[in-house]
């Protein structure tokens, strides 16, 4: 390799990730000799956990894995276990379970884009310091996050780990007039929500576009959360159940998390990106408005405006949310009984970050033989590693510390959740020539 | 007076905020658990003028080590844990001073832990610290306790 030009891109600790891990990059000359995201954080044991547990206990346990998206945990819990038993629930515990995941992707996508995403657009180290300038908007940003807190709340029973989900529905339903109690706050957000898409749709943007394979699922009637076929813009249409012949998961020496790829292809992206992409038609108007005015049209290939998709998500989420309040007739029973019995279910839901798979297999008494869960963020980690050996490329003749800026604006992007990928993250760009920032870890 | 204790009772000594708490609530008092992220944290203490936050801590002190801080003078961002979250303890309070949404008073109880791993046992000096806390808190909040009660008032 030539002396010209080598270096070495490292964050020791990406800030602003849900999780701990860092982020390697190695330039040669004007090529990306090697990129490497690190993950510390140790391996998950939930799959060992469950074995030997009762299928009720399921989704209490993998509502721990993470503490931004419980209820994708729960809500992909208990669909795979509904499977392997057979039983189909009451569709207002349906619509319930749509409104609970709209309570998540309000909190979830909220807290993304305005105190972790919005601060790169904007010049701002943190978002502290961007709400001495922005003091209205951070305030927005905490009400609204609020309201989908509120949802959580009122639908999980308590504020933080939420207990009231239930195999066969919920251990206990809200009455019409909680739910109507959310209606002023919601159309509050909604509101809130399109000024969110504008806001964004102002931001500049990197000229970056790359030909990903979006992955996500897509129902016949309504935008993905807990059921579709599982679709790409590579022909993909397949099952839960066929997950596993389509999908590999490889270790890698440099991460406790495991790279996801579909079989024969390589990386895909899962996201917001990819459902809007994906699903764009069977968005609320509302929704498909917002996201025309903003200049948006599907494929959307540019990674960096998935600050704006994410806003076009929270005003789906509201509208959505505001639906299933004025559809909503309380089930006959909160639940429907879930009899004990062998059987393996598989359930792909629509988690913030992306699907998330989960299989269970059963014995007689009901107790977990095996359970395999494979969270959104592995699987866009080895996607996340490919945009890099691009976007750093174009990055060669930048000063190091502004390209390692871009380079962790690039990863968040992603919004990678690595806590729940390990089953997190540190940035180093490094030349050959010159070393900028601390020792990895 | 509110009370809040944060932490993820999954990994190891993060745990300290939520022990203290659930003590606390054994006592019949009114305490809240949170996970210790920054903006469920300003929502939290919102219209609240007194309000004492318990979380786990790493300074390098040796664990079990409990800090008093006051909002005025928090602990810097580095030396709270608050586990894997990208805005914890110390940015939800720089964030609610520059908001103007700062309670007047704010104690923050800081327990230094030892293990953070998931899944791992609270480590005993962790333990010991949690109860020194609940007395603390306890002597604060029930100035007049049953201990404190005269023998001849007891039932």
């Amino acid at each position: 390799m030539s002396g010209r030009g080598g270096r070495t891109i490292r964050v020791d600790t990406l800030a602003r990730v849900e999780g701990e891990g860092a982020l390697y990059i190695k330039m040669a000359g004007e090529r990306v000799a090697e990129v490497k995201l690190k993950i510390y954080e140790p391996p998950r044991l939930f799959e060992a956990f469950l074995r030997g547990r009762h299928f009720s206990e399921a989704p209490d346990i993998t509502a721990r894995i993470c503490g931004i998206c419980p209820i994708a945990y729960q809500m992909s819990a208990v669909h795979a276990i509904e499977r392997a038993l057979g039983i189909r629930v009451d569709p207002a515990v349906r619509l319930l379970r749509r409104l609970f995941y709209c309570g998540e992707w309000i909190e979830s996508h909220c807290l993304h884009v305005y105190m972790l995403h919005a601060p790169d657009f904007l010049g701002y180290p943190d978002v502290i310091a961007m709400a001495r300038d922005h003091r209205a908007v951070v305030e927005k940003a905490l009400r609204l996050k609020k309201i989908g807190n509120r949802i959580m709340q009122l639908l999980g029973g308590r504020e933080i780990h939420p207990i009231s989900v239930a195999v066969g529905g919920f251990y206990k339903t809200p009455t019409k007039y909680q739910l109507r109690d959310l209606v002023d706050d919601l159309e509050w957000a909604l509101e809130a929500s399109l000024a969110t898409v504008r806001w964004t749709a102002g931001f500049q943007f990197p000229d970056f576009e790359q030909d990903y394979e979006f992955v996500a699922l897509r129902h016949p009637d309504e935008y993905p959360f807990n059921e579709g076929r599982l679709v790409s813009n590579r022909n993909l249409d397949i099952d839960a159940a066929e997950y596993e012949d389509h999908f590999v998961e490889l270790q890698v020496k440099h991460s406790n998390a495991l790279h996801s790829v579909v079989r024969g292809r390589g990386s895909y992206l899962v996201g917001p990106l990819a459902r809007f992409n994906l699903n764009f038609d069977q968005l609320p108007e509302v929704a498909r408005n917002a996201a025309a005015e903003a200049g948006l049209r599907p494929p959307v290939k540019n990674l960096f405006r998935s600050i704006v998709v994410r806003a076009v998500e929270l005003v789906f989420a509201c509208a959505e949310a505001l639906r299933v309040i004025r559809e909503y007739e309380p089930p006959a029973a909160p639940r429907i009984k879930a009899p004990n019995r062998t059987g393996v279910g598989q359930a792909i839901t629509e988690a913030p970050r992306g699907i998330l798979y989960h299989r269970y297999a059963l014995d007689e008494q009901g107790l977990i033989v095996t359970a395999k869960i494979v969270p959104p963020t592995s699987q866009n980690l080895r996607r996340i590693e490919d945009d890099l050996r691009e976007y750093a490329a174009q990055l060669v003749a930048w000063p190091i510390e502004e390209a390692t800026w871009k380079c962790e604006q690039a990863v968040r992007s992603y919004d990678p959740c690595i806590s729940c990928a390990t089953h997190f993250l540190k940035v180093v760009l490094e030349r050959e020539d010159t070393r900028v920032g601390t020792e990895a870890c | 007076m509110l009370i809040i204790g944060c932490g993820n009772r999954d990994r190891g000594d993060d745990a300290a905020g939520v022990l203290v708490a659930e003590r606390l609530r054994q006592l019949r008092m009114d305490v809240e658990i949170r996970r210790g992220e920054a903006a469920e944290l300003i929502e939290a203490w919102s219209g609240a003028d007194d309000v004492i936050v318990v979380d786990a801590v790493m300074t390098g002190a040796p664990p079990g080590s409990v800090f008093l801080w006051d909002g005025q003078h928090p602990p810097a961002s580095h030396s709270s844990t608050a586990s894997t979250h990208g805005l914890g303890l110390a940015e939800a309070i720089e964030l609610a001073r520059v908001l103007g949404c700062l309670p007047i008073k704010l104690r923050v109880y800081g327990i230094e832990g030892r293990r953070f791993e998931i899944g791992v046992e609270v480590s005993p000096e962790v333990k010991s610290a949690v109860e020194r806390v609940v007395r603390r808190i306890e002597a604060e909040v029930k100035p007049c306790s049953l201990n404190q009660v005269p023998m001849n008032l007891r039932a």
